[in-house]
């Protein structure tokens, strides 16, 4: 098939950028959008000019490297797949395509389609983990039995890739359901309770610190997230800090 | 070719192979905690070993320096692992036990691995369980809350612990988690989006590296006590893998240039189980889990008219009978059956589609089928609901349910990629490039040649001799990171306590920078006219055609003097646009395949020197009567460790003689 892009050009993130035309042909309906990028830069290439830069590594979902937002939709068209899985089935014979980066103030642009997600590391660094040293005398792991609905819950949340959908597709540029789901993983699980109230406080200051909008209950996170993480993880979040904040001496 | 008569000593301990780990840790140097605090350590990569390294050091105190190509420690490709983990916990009852996982795991890779750390590895695997499940890694548990189990390819016990298909994302972000909270403490600091570009080594030691910053393109100086390599596994030599795109030897290589010794580079995974490749566009291959072949039958249809039928869209795989299909790996490994480790498994599919039995257009292609579990679990919820006299259709939808629950998300990825619904019909699935048991030499202590660098994970050679059992990758990139490395590295530092902070104005830091930058200005001002891309998809066919499932005499020099031309037009005819000082994904790209192109080289090399069939090296010439692996323990029993002397075609080959002091070698069945 034959298409038009329009893609998102940026040279750094001083510069302006804007929306650029090119045209591409003989894609095959069986590529990934990825690999008919990769044909394009393959073409810009050969005529000596700038291939387009883009985020991607594992190519099969999971990394959560990719990003890009492709007609108006966070990893485009189809539901429960990231930018990699996403394959040109889903378009049709000259169809026009645009295709621009994740964009939230505390998603800076470093290049085209590249974007800057750090400020995930940092929520995460400020409380998103167990505190337990590497000692190897920890008991033993079928000492306390945890229900299976539990641990499935906690897994549906932990599957979270970070790859900043949620927030691209917000209106608010809120962080809640990455925020939520990680936090849920953790007040889930009996190993996450001892440091749950301070975990829940200090994730959502350093969220509000980064600069990620508030929830207004949309909803439209969840229909874009490539891994079907739930709402309800947002009503946990909100629960736990809820508690947190009732029952804090700070 | 010259041999060097030393004998390379990987000064393991001596005595019972139960108590050599605990004899070593007693006896090793320990550095004390305040003095800790004045050792720095650089960490090339953050996937399971890299991550769990550096956290544990940090915790214990040293200076963590750590750096990842991705722009968050937790994108490593660890996270892609799918299927599960395997530790020595017997939960199942099933008589497991620390020798029987070392004894599977030697087994399994056609003893050509070293006793002492492969029983290290099945010793500690039961630590790794009790340290994740205490991070809050959400394992699959059973009703009663306990930990479910699973069954991998070429053991007789299920051992493999596991986060439905996405196992290692869950262990790297614990290890993630874990590295985050020393992050936040400042124990850690994180270099995310920098690439290692050269060690820089000091009187004979390790003592920084070279990195470029992949968002600005400076080039920076780190200096540090020790380095150590995570960087993972070579499979993208072959260009088409199930490896991540930016996955890379670069900093195994550097090392490797600057004396660290290469071990086996021609030992390399093909794993049986993953997504044929559809058009000549494609730039990876997917994975399917190898814990599917706990469920799935792998088979071709027994007649040639069938296979012409389903290639011509005449019949489809539902329309032919049981006596109609051949279950190759039942027929043929009637112990293992489907299970059969991934070596055996994938030579066998080759070996139907080389005879004509392939099931898709390319002829590339065998079926994985659900049908049979499907129908058995589906009676056996329909007994637990207390259905009687079930339809059929409630049959496979209760069936379905349970496949569903234990493999949903690689359903679904299969289904996105080839637009099949693999509950319905037969997956396709072909052998592909997964992993690479070759890498730098290491000895007991996971140090290499060079003194004060490191290697761990897959990035190193030691535990999975010439094939790497199922699950087994995760547990050693823990088990290194999290339970041998902090423990051998203080012995190696305990020297280091009073040597004070590494200056990087010496010469040997000028001189290594020098060198990476004259590199990226060659790269950024050749006026050639191939992409990067345009060789490693040449060099990637080279070696999959001539270094691939199958290996003679012939193809393999052909190879060498293939990648040896295509190196020399590289370096004359490669261009790369836009500038050294910004985001440039073609320059990194360049590097990256510049190494791969002289890695290939010594790959085919050691390829042509091993004469003899053993795991995933399959020689033409050395096959038994059944056409199974031709092993030559008289000649071939060492591990091969290439000295770089300039070009690939000058290393210098050094052996390490391997002992089987608690293993009997002998030929590997799986009938």
């Amino acid at each position: 098939m034959n298409l038009t892009l329009k893609i998102w050009r940026q040279k750094s993130p001083k510069d302006q950028g804007k929306m650029v035309d090119y045209p591409v042909s003989d894609i095959s309906e069986h590529m990934s959008f990825l690999e008919m990028m990769d044909v394009l830069n393959e073409t810009l290439i050969a005529k000596g000019e700038e291939p387009v830069a883009f985020d991607h590594d594992c190519r099969e979902g999971i990394c959560g490297m990719c990003s890009m937002y492709i007609n108006g939709e966070a990893h485009g068209p189809d539901r429960g797949v990231t930018t990699c899985q996403l394959h040109m089935r889903k378009f049709k014979d000259g169809d026009t395509i645009y295709i621009e980066p994740f964009r939230a103030k505390a998603f800076p642009v470093i290049k085209d389609l590249s974007v800057d997600r750090s400020s995930f590391d940092r929520i995460q660094q400020a409380g998103g983990y167990i505190s337990v040293n590497t000692s190897g005398n920890t008991q033993d792991a079928n000492a306390i039995p945890i229900p299976k609905d539990d641990a499935d819950l906690a897994m549906d949340a932990a599957t979270c890739i970070g790859c900043g959908a949620c927030v691209a597709t917000c209106k608010n540029s809120s962080a809640m359901l990455f925020v939520g789901a990680k936090v849920s993983q953790y007040a889930l699980l009996p190993q996450g309770q001892v440091e749950a109230s301070q975990r829940v406080q200090n994730m959502v200051k350093q969220m509000d610190d980064e600069g990620f909008g508030n929830c207004t209950n949309t909803g439209a996170c969840e229909v874009e997230c490539p891994k079907g993480i739930s709402l309800t993880n947002i009503a946990r979040l909100n629960r736990e800090f809820l508690s947190a904040k009732a029952s804090s001496k700070n | 070719m010259s041999t060097d008569s030393k004998i390379l000593d990987a000064k393991a301990p001596d005595g019972p192979i139960d108590e050599r780990w605990t004899r070593h840790k007693d006896r090793i140097n320990l550095v004390n905690p305040a003095n800790k605090r004045l050792i720095d350590v650089i960490v090339v990569g953050t996937g399971l070993a890299g991550g769990s390294a550096s956290a544990t050091l940090a915790e214990l105190g040293y200076n963590v320096k750590a750096f990842a190509y991705q722009d968050s420690p937790r994108r490593a490709h660890s996270i892609a692992a799918q299927g599960g983990i395997n530790a020595a916990k017997n939960y199942q009852g099933d008589g497991d036990s620390a020798y029987r996982l070392f004894y599977d795991t030697v087994k399994g890779g056609d003893y050509r691995s070293r006793e002492s750390n492969v029983y290290r590895l099945a010793e500690v695997s039961t630590n790794i369980i009790d340290q994740c499940v205490a991070q809050g890694v959400p394992f699959a548990r059973d009703y009663g809350g306990l930990l479910d189990n699973r069954s991998f390819g070429g053991v007789l016990v299920s051992r493999t612990f596991y986060a439905k298909g996405q196992t290692g994302q869950q262990l790297l972000l614990g290890a993630y988690s874990a590295m985050n909270r020393q992050i936040a403490r400042g124990k850690i600091e994180m270099f995310n989006r920098h690439e290692m570009l050269d060690v820089v080594v000091v009187d004979g030691k390790a003592r920084g590296i070279i990195a470029r910053n992949l968002v600005t393109g400076e080039i920076e100086r780190h200096s540090a006590h020790a380095v150590v390599i995570a960087s993972g596994g070579y499979g993208n030599v072959y260009f088409l893998s199930t490896n991540a795109m930016g996955s890379n030897t670069t900093a195994a290589w550097k090392i490797h240039k600057k004396g660290a010794y290469f071990a086996n580079p021609c030992f390399t995974q093909i794993h049986p189980t993953c997504i044929p490749r559809s058009g000549d566009y494609q730039s990876k291959l997917t994975l399917m889990s190898e814990s599917l072949r706990n469920d799935g039958r792998i088979w071709v249809p027994k007649n040639m008219d069938d296979v012409v039928a389903i290639r011509e869209g005449r019949k489809k795989p539902t329309d032919l009978s049981e006596a109609e299909r051949d279950y190759y790996l039942e027929r043929r490994y009637p112990a293992f059956g489907n299970l059969v480790p991934r070596d055996v498994a994938s030579r066998a599919a080759k070996e139907r589609c080389d005879a004509g039995y392939g099931v898709n257009k390319t002829g590339e292609a065998v079926y994985l089928d659900f049908k049979s579990a499907i129908q058995r679990y589906g009676k056996e919820q329909a007994k637990i609901k207390g259905i009687d006299n079930p339809s059929e259709s409630q049959i496979l939808e209760l069936g379905e349910g349970i496949v569903e629950a234990k493999y949903g998300n690689l359903f679904q990825m299969y289904e996105k990629i080839v637009d099949e619904n693999p509950y319905k019909t037969p997956m396709m699935i072909y052998p592909a490039t997964h992993y690479t048991m070759g890498g730098i030499w290491v000895d007991y202590n996971l140090m290499t040649t060079i003194e004060g660098c490191f290697a761990i994970g897959e990035a190193n050679f030691s535990d999975h001799g010439a094939n790497r059992l199922g699950a087994s990758a995760l547990m050693q990139g823990l088990a290194d990171g999290y339970f041998v490395l902090p423990y051998t590295i203080g012995d190696y530092l305990s020297n280091d306590i009073r040597t004070g902070s590494i200056s990087t104005d010496s010469p040997e830091f000028a001189e290594a920078e020098k060198s990476v930058k004259d590199r990226i200005d060659f790269f950024v001002n050749n006026k050639g006219e191939h992409s990067v891309d345009y060789y490693h998809k040449k060099l990637g066919k080279i070696m999959w055609d001539k270094c691939g499932m199958a290996r003679n005499e012939k193809d393999l020099k052909e190879a060498i003097s293939e990648i040896s031309e295509l190196r020399a037009d590289f370096w004359k005819n490669v261009v790369v646009p836009g500038s050294a000082d910004e985001m440039n994904a073609e320059l990194e790209k360049a590097g990256r395949v510049a190494d791969f192109l002289e890695l290939g080289e010594l790959f085919a090399k050691d390829a042509l020197e091993r004469e003899e069939s053993c795991g995933g090296h399959f020689r033409e010439e050395h096959v038994t009567e059944d056409g199974e692996a031709k092993r030559d323990d008289e000649n071939f029993a060492y591990v091969a460790a290439w000295e770089y002397k300039g070009e690939p075609s000058d290393a210098q080959l050094h052996k390490e003689q391997l002992e089987f002091n608690d293993i009997k070698l002998k030929q590997r069945s799986y009938k």
